[in-house]
């Protein structure tokens, strides 16, 4: 298993390579002039160029590439200019925002849309299949800061069950003290049972966004896996050996249909991440999706760097536990691996 | 079926089926905690506390004004509407108690009892160091000092522990005035120079992250981008003590939820909101909605002076009287705006500026004087907004289009990313533009001097160079500093007729600030910087 993932984690690193000289690059290639746009609406030239040369702007592409590099390798991802703050700092900080919201709507549309695939899937034609094929139609047909909105709106403007979409907390509740940066996880730490349910009401609504959006994917591939594994020969043998229908779809035919459900949470976790950057607008969530955008907007390379970066290691260590839970599931997968 | 009525429809089902619930329930002490709070929603936040920063955006002079004292600062009179609105002509003393104006020079005594956040006195020290690094740091704020001639350190002089003198380089009717706007901020000297290092001798490092003065109001959390909470200094003794404990200052970017809050009762006042959605929130009466004009501020069309076709007045007059002014005013700003064309044929030209032109549309005098010019068949060109404000651009743009179509003028819209504009500005090269200029100093030559001066500033967009332009613009300086009113009279006349027959840039509209607030919010002023100021604002 060990030497698994190191092998796994060797492969990775041209890609992150790869990653650092593209996102390099493509910043690089933005159009716009970071330095006129810091210098600000009333700047002489000589201001402007003041500020390129303090930013480092003014030097050749190779080295700015070299110096970059060399931050990179000290952990120093640089400053944001928009926001004055240190990239790594803030993308520390904004992370717990972005995860906490991803795994928690994808647990909510994992609660709802795989006993809904396999429903769908013992029963094909009936009601549930029909609901099962509408919603994630729907779902998958919505863009996600449309249902965004329209939740904000009927939740919260019209009916004022929902709090307002202020971000994380209620404003007049402080942050728990940051242990693992999950407010839902904190706020229970340190006792403070009513910032957790603020944060807790704070969450549905993107949460419930999300889910909406990724329904879709996990639910159509568990009723398809499902009904490939329903008519195989060993499920036939199970039924007629006599064991409960209970026993035969939940012991033998779900665990056989999980490793493709597990591919495919791993795409939608990744789309989620991305989707994020939509639904954190709408409901104004200190994550690093949105953050990522108002650095684009403003030519701010740095976040950009890091941001694009972060996705990256995320994206390899995903790929890694999939591959470990696919282990776990199929034996086979062990043995080969 | 539009958007909007869909999502009126859809939330009318859902309401139908279901009774109407209560507000948010607040614990008694949460309710207090409210009542004392100023619950602020914007778009964009500050990315720097301190207004001598490398590239601090417009937010971030907001938290500057309230959190820094100046040594003077504006009376208030009864603005548009009732609004409390900066007195442009008189001052009034903040951190000095009192100050006393000399023929090349002003003394000012500073308040005793005015203590920086961390119960350091204010001294005279401060306020030199202060002002020299507001002429040193260079960018925006020593760009802004050098308006009112403050340009060097040795203009600043300590006389005693509790006066300073700022002497004059020459006379300049803007150098007072200067001194009131919000880069000459007193900062805490001693602090920021334990904090500051070789390679930041003025601590700017350190001041962007927290705010070292003496105002009214103190920062106490900034998590960029998302928050700013600001607290009440209540040991403050340059105004009377302000009503609002707290300020927290919230990012929320879509402009449709930032209503949807307000509407609410969630939050207490926002900006930077679409103008149909003010011109709706004024109509239906909820929210107090205040719209001012912007002091100083016109939005106009641009043309590039130095290349052929608008190198040719003719042109450029055609080109005014074929702008779609009304429908301008009409379908993109809801009417919130004062117009800028359409004066009558016989009204005078007044000693005020903005004022409004004579052009209005008329598509036959257009092409009359586009035939003279020799364009009887039109020709092609490029208008280039900025995208930051393509709420009002791109409408703008797309309305022009069409204008001009009709004479023959096949226009294509360039949409030039927030980021790229200045640069694009700078270059100097765009044929045909939309932009907003609007000056903190509310003085018609301050205005000319960087629009339409020969010496070419960034905002002269049009490259526009005229000998007599630039003497009547010098002439009116020069007699506004001797207090000369005939001979200013007579060049600030000469230059606006200048203007709107040369007609480098066509005025279109002068903008309005809107901000719409909770009807128990009260105290909101207009001033020159177009952004809050908490110390006159209450709640309840």
């Amino acid at each position: 298993m060990l030497s698994l993932i190191g092998k796994r984690l060797l492969f990775a690193i041209p890609s992150l390579i790869g990653v650092v000289i593209v996102t390099f690059l493509l910043t690089r290639a933005l159009p716009g002039d970071p330095a006129a746009y810091f210098a600000g609406p009333a700047a002489t030239k000589e201001a402007v160029d003041q500020i390129r040369k303090k930013l480092g702007f003014d030097k050749p592409l190779i080295e700015q590439f070299v110096r970059y590099t060399g931050d990179l390798a000290h952990g120093d991802l640089g400053t944001s200019l928009t926001t004055g703050q240190p990239v790594a700092a803030e993308l520390r900080n904004r992370l717990p925002a972005s995860a906490e919201l991803t795994l928690l709507g994808l647990v909510v549309s994992i609660v709802i849309a795989i006993p809904l695939g396999v429903l769908a899937a013992t029963r094909p034609g009936s009601w549930i299949d029909h609901l099962c094929r509408v919603t994630t139609t729907a779902g998958v047909s919505l863009p996600v800061f449309f249902t965004g909105l329209v939740l904000v709106y009927v939740f919260y403007f019209r009916l004022g069950w929902a709090p307002a979409p202020l971000g994380r907390l209620d404003v007049f509740y402080s942050a728990p003290p940051t242990v693992t940066g999950f407010y839902l996880i904190d706020t229970l730490i340190a006792r403070d049972f009513e910032a957790f349910r603020s944060a807790l009401s704070q969450l549905i609504l993107p949460a419930v966004t999300l889910a909406i959006f990724s329904l879709a994917p996990i639910a159509r591939m568990t009723r398809a896996s499902m009904l490939a594994v329903l008519a195989s020969d060993f499920v036939r043998t199970a039924r007629a050996s006599g064991l409960s229908p209970g026993k035969v779809i939940v012991t033998y035919a779900f665990r056989n249909a999980m490793l493709p459900v597990i591919t495919t949470l791993s795409m939608v976790f990744s789309f989620l991440l991305g989707a994020n950057v939509l639904v954190e607008k709408v409901f104004a969530w200190p994550g690093i999706g949105s953050y990522a955008v108002e650095a684009l907007i403003a030519s701010d390379f740095a976040p950009v760097q890091g941001f694009v970066l972060t996705m990256a290691v995320m994206y390899v260590l995903l790929n890694l536990l999939i591959d470990i839970l696919y282990g776990v599931i199929d034996p086979r997968v062990r043995l080969e691996g | 079926m539009k958007r909007r009525d869909f999502l009126k429809s859809v939330s009318g089902l859902a309401a139908g089926a279901l009774a109407p619930t209560a507000p948010a329930i607040w614990s008694p002490a949460k309710a207090d905690a409210r009542s004392e709070t100023l619950l602020i929603v914007s778009e964009g936040g500050p990315n720097n506390l301190d207004i001598h920063g490398v590239g601090t955006n417009v937010p971030g002079y907001e938290v500057s004004w309230n959190c820094y004292d100046r040594l003077i600062s504006h009376e208030m009179k009864s603005g548009p509407g009732g609004v409390p609105y900066y007195d442009r002509d008189k001052f009034k003393p903040e951190l000095a108690e009192d100050f006393n104006i000399g023929d090349m020079s002003v003394t000012f005594k500073l308040r005793k009892n005015a203590k920086f956040h961390d119960g350091a006195p204010v001294t005279a020290k401060d306020v030199k160091w202060s002002l020299d690094r507001a002429v040193s740091v260079g960018g925006f704020p020593t760009f802004q000092m050098s308006a009112g001639s403050l340009t060097k350190p040795e203009q600043f002089v300590v006389v005693d522990d509790h006066t300073v003198r700022v002497d004059f380089l020459k006379k300049d009717r803007l150098t007072i005035p200067d001194l009131a706007v919000i880069v000459p901020c007193v900062v805490n000297s001693e602090l920021v120079k334990k904090n500051a290092s070789e390679k930041d001798p003025w601590g700017l490092e350190f001041t962007k992250q927290q705010t070292a003065g003496s105002g009214a109001y103190k920062v106490t959390k900034w998590t960029a981008g998302t928050e700013v909470v600001m607290e009440r200094n209540d040991e403050w003794v340059s105004g009377p003590m302000p009503k609002i404990r707290r300020v927290i200052w919230r990012m929320v970017p879509q402009a449709g939820n930032r209503r949807a809050l307000l509407e609410r009762g969630d939050a207490d006042i926002s900006y930077e909101l679409p103008f149909k959605d003010f011109q709706e929130m004024k109509a239906n009466g909820k929210l107090n909605v205040v719209s001012l004009p912007f002091s100083n501020g016109i939005q106009y069309i641009g043309m590039n002076v130095t290349k052929p076709p608008f190198d040719n007045p003719k042109v450029r007059q055609a080109m005014a009287y074929a702008m779609p002014y009304q429908k301008i005013m009409d379908a993109v700003l809801f009417g919130l705006a004062n117009p800028m064309f359409g004066a009558p044929k016989d009204k005078p030209t007044e000693v005020a500026w903005p004022q409004p032109t004579k052009y209005f549309t008329d598509m036959e005098k257009a092409k009359a004087l586009l035939a003279e010019a020799g364009y009887a068949n039109g020709f092609e060109t490029t208008i280039s907004f900025d995208l930051n404000f393509a709420g009002v651009n791109e409408p703008l743009c797309v309305l022009v289009q069409e204008s001009l179509a009709q004479l023959g003028i096949k226009t294509t819209i360039n949409k030039v990313p927030g980021a790229n504009w200045r640069t694009e500005l700078t270059k100097k090269e765009m044929p045909l533009f939309t932009n907003v200029f609007s000056g903190w100093l509310d003085y018609p030559e301050y205005f000319f001097y960087w629009c339409y001066h020969g010496n070419n500033s960034i905002f002269n967009t049009m490259s526009y160079k005229s000998p007599e332009m630039d003497k009547l613009i010098d002439g009116a300086r020069i007699a506004a500093a001797n207090g000369d009113t005939a001979a200013y009279d007579a060049d600030v006349k000469g230059f606006v007729d200048l203007a709107f027959t040369d007609i480098p840039r066509i005025p279109l509209y002068q903008p309005f600030v809107n901000v719409a607030m909770q009807k128990n919010i009260s105290g909101y002023q207009y001033w020159f910087h177009r952004r809050l100021d908490y110390r006159a604002m209450a709640k309840g």
